[in-house]
């Protein structure tokens, strides 16, 4: 299933400054990544869990390059890491500049990153693969819904041809009726396009059902990393278990009706 | 069929020139919890803000809201603000919007009873420490004399939660009260809410877009799409059979937690929630509904016994 390590990530931190309290103490820090160490591999679809905090945007941050380690190393073994690494976020309103013409947005890392090839045919295409209307080209963001928006922004990380995709909780913003879609057309893209993934989400059922592997982060470090069904089955970690527990879902009900 | 907390008739919102809530009706049951589940643009907070006589100015509310025999819709807001915080409270998912940011923590607790129960500040400061120790606040005492933004979301949302009870309402309104929280401690919250409701014998109206919280929580449920009430039963039957097309949509796109899905795809609504006044005319989900035909021009209404549906072509 999955190829050679693409990233390489040896024992990562990254700390942050917190704000003084009082002159008589020395500014305190923030470990928000803590000694992180794993490898992402071609092709894999990579989880990520934990709760708000944990670390998980800081360390997609380390991945693409926006973030400098304090210790350890993040290596990408490709050819072109700002090529070939493309992100998308939770908030697909503020990711889009308004003033910008979708077309504009779409093909605007192809023009930043001075990518050779035919911009109206590969407009057309990543339009037609994200599951836009053609004429969606000469409009600006804020005619779409959040749903689409987010199909612009995926559109949007396609166009240099990504070999890894990193999207951080693409869906939690979306009106639930459309999450499945944009976590569908993840799925087909993945396939299309033979990107790895990483996905990082709050849902654990939505991880179970896209990624192969999923790494569960806790106060910045991964606390336990698996297979997702050896994840599932046999939680490891006492925080896994009791994330696991927590999630509410359909068939676990506590009221009996009357 | 058990003596009603809430009936509200015909209730519609109007926004500016925009009906938003198009003449919803249901009944609370006394102590039963309820759930009411909807999208962004439903109509599902509308509904309770107007509930509750809290709508932002320049948007209107008419029909009725009976509460013991009198029409909140038609009280003076001096009776209702004596209502409110007493016998009716309200959870909002922000606690951070919803808590004054320079008031002590203990004295935004303890203010229902000092105005509705002309509890003098001692007494009140005491049974403050212990609100916040029933909503398992650590080290209460302290914790009272924080101001908000020294505690964490979950923290703010267990103060929101015990202040809300203070006055051991009869109804509780909770609006997506675990939304921006993390899932270990919504379940925490969840069964707080829980529990305080099953204590008091108090009826809970619970808000949100998540059906699983519902399901955990609720006997009963309400599934608004734009403006509408479209289905409504037990929670049981209706997450087991959901007969609108829209909620058999919404059961069968949430992933499970426990089995894997062929070829990993879920099953997924077509199109978009459409904004405000873009819903189709007649029933609002026939632009996005498989089985819509020519009589969806004509929004159907809610009909059953037990379990209700608003559809021309229901699921069997
Ligand atoms: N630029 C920064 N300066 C200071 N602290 C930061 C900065 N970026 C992140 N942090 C802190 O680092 C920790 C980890 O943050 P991060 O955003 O990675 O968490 P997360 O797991 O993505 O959380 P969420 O689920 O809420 O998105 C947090 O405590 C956060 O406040
Ligand atoms: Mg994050």
């Amino acid at each position: 299933m999955s190829g050679p390590a693409l990233f390489q990530v040896n024992g990562v931190s990254r700390r942050f400054r917190l704000p003084r309290t009082s002159f008589r103490h020395a500014p305190a820090t923030l470990t928000a990544v803590d000694r992180v160490t794993f490898e992402l591999h071609e092709g894999e679809s990579l989880g990520v869990v934990g709760e708000s905090g944990s670390g998980k945007t800081t360390l997609m941050r380390l991945l693409l390059g926006l973030e400098r380690p304090d210790e350890g190393t993040v290596e990408y073994r490709g050819a072109s890491l700002r090529r070939e690494v493309q992100a998308v976020f939770q908030d697909p309103v503020s990711a889009l500049d308004p003033r910008m013409r979708v077309a504009d947005i779409i093909l605007e890392p192809v023009r930043v990153l001075h990518l050779p090839g035919d911009r109206e045919k590969t407009l057309r295409e990543l339009l037609e693969a994200v599951g836009l209307p053609q004429g969606s080209a000469r409009r600006y963001p804020h005619e779409f819904s959040g749903g689409q928006r987010q199909r612009v922004a995926i559109a949007r990380a396609l166009a240099p041809r990504p070999r890894v995709l990193l999207a951080d909780e693409p869906v939690s913003a979306l009106d639930v009726s459309v999450r499945a879609q944009i976590l569908n057309l993840l799925q087909d893209l993945r396939e299309g396009y033979q990107l790895t993934l990483v996905l990082v989400s709050h849902d654990l059922s939505v991880v179970r059902q896209m990624c192969d592997r999923v790494l569960v982060m806790y106060r910045g470090q991964v606390v336990e990393a698996a297979e997702t069904r050896a994840l599932f089955r046999a939680p490891r970690h006492h925080y896994t278990r009791t994330l696991l527990d927590s999630v509410p879902t359909l068939r676990k009900r506590r009221a009996a009706s009357t | 069929m058990r003596e009603p907390a809430l009936e509200v008739r015909d209730l519609r919102v109007r926004v500016g020139t925009l009906e938003a809530v198009h003449g919803v009706s249901f009944t609370l049951e006394r102590g039963l919890r309820t759930g009411l589940i909807g999208e962004s643009g439903s109509g599902k907070t509308l509904t309770a803000l107007a509930v509750m006589g809290l709508l932002p100015d320049g948007l209107g509310a008419s029909g009725s809201v009976l509460h013991e025999g009198r029409d909140l819709l038609q009280m003076a807001e001096i009776e209702l603000c004596r209502l409110r915080g007493d016998r009716l409270a309200m959870v909002f998912q922000e606690p951070m919007t919803a808590l004054n940011p320079v008031m002590r923590v203990g004295d935004q607790v303890a203010e229902p009873l000092r105005i509705h129960r002309g509890a003098g500040r001692g007494a009140a400061g005491r049974q403050a420490v212990q609100l916040l120790e029933r909503v398992q606040i650590p080290d209460a005492a302290e914790k009272t004399r924080a101001y908000p933004h020294q505690l964490s979301g979950g923290q703010r949302q267990r103060a929101m939660i015990a202040m809300a009870m203070a006055c051991s309402p009869d109804l509780l309104i909770a609006d997506e009260p675990t939304t921006a929280l993390d899932v270990t401690v919504q379940a925490q919250i969840l069964g707080l809410i829980n529990r305080l409701v099953e204590e008091e014998g108090a009826t809970l109206l619970l808000i949100t877009h998540d059906l699983p919280v519902v399901a955990q929580v609720c006997e009963q449920v309400m599934v608004m799409y734009g403006g509408y009430i479209v289905e409504e039963g037990p929670a049981a039957e209706v997450f087991d059979g959901p007969r609108h097309p829209y909620t058999r949509g919404l059961v069968d796109a949430i992933p499970p937690l426990d089995q894997d899905l062929p070829e990993r795809r879920l099953r997924a609504i077509p199109g978009n929630v459409p904004a405000l006044g873009e819903f189709p005319e007649g029933c609002p989900f026939r632009n996005r509904c498989p089985r819509a035909d020519w009589r969806c021009q004509v929004m159907p209404a809610l009909a059953g016994e037990q379990h209700k549906v608003a559809c021309w072509h229901p699921v069997a």
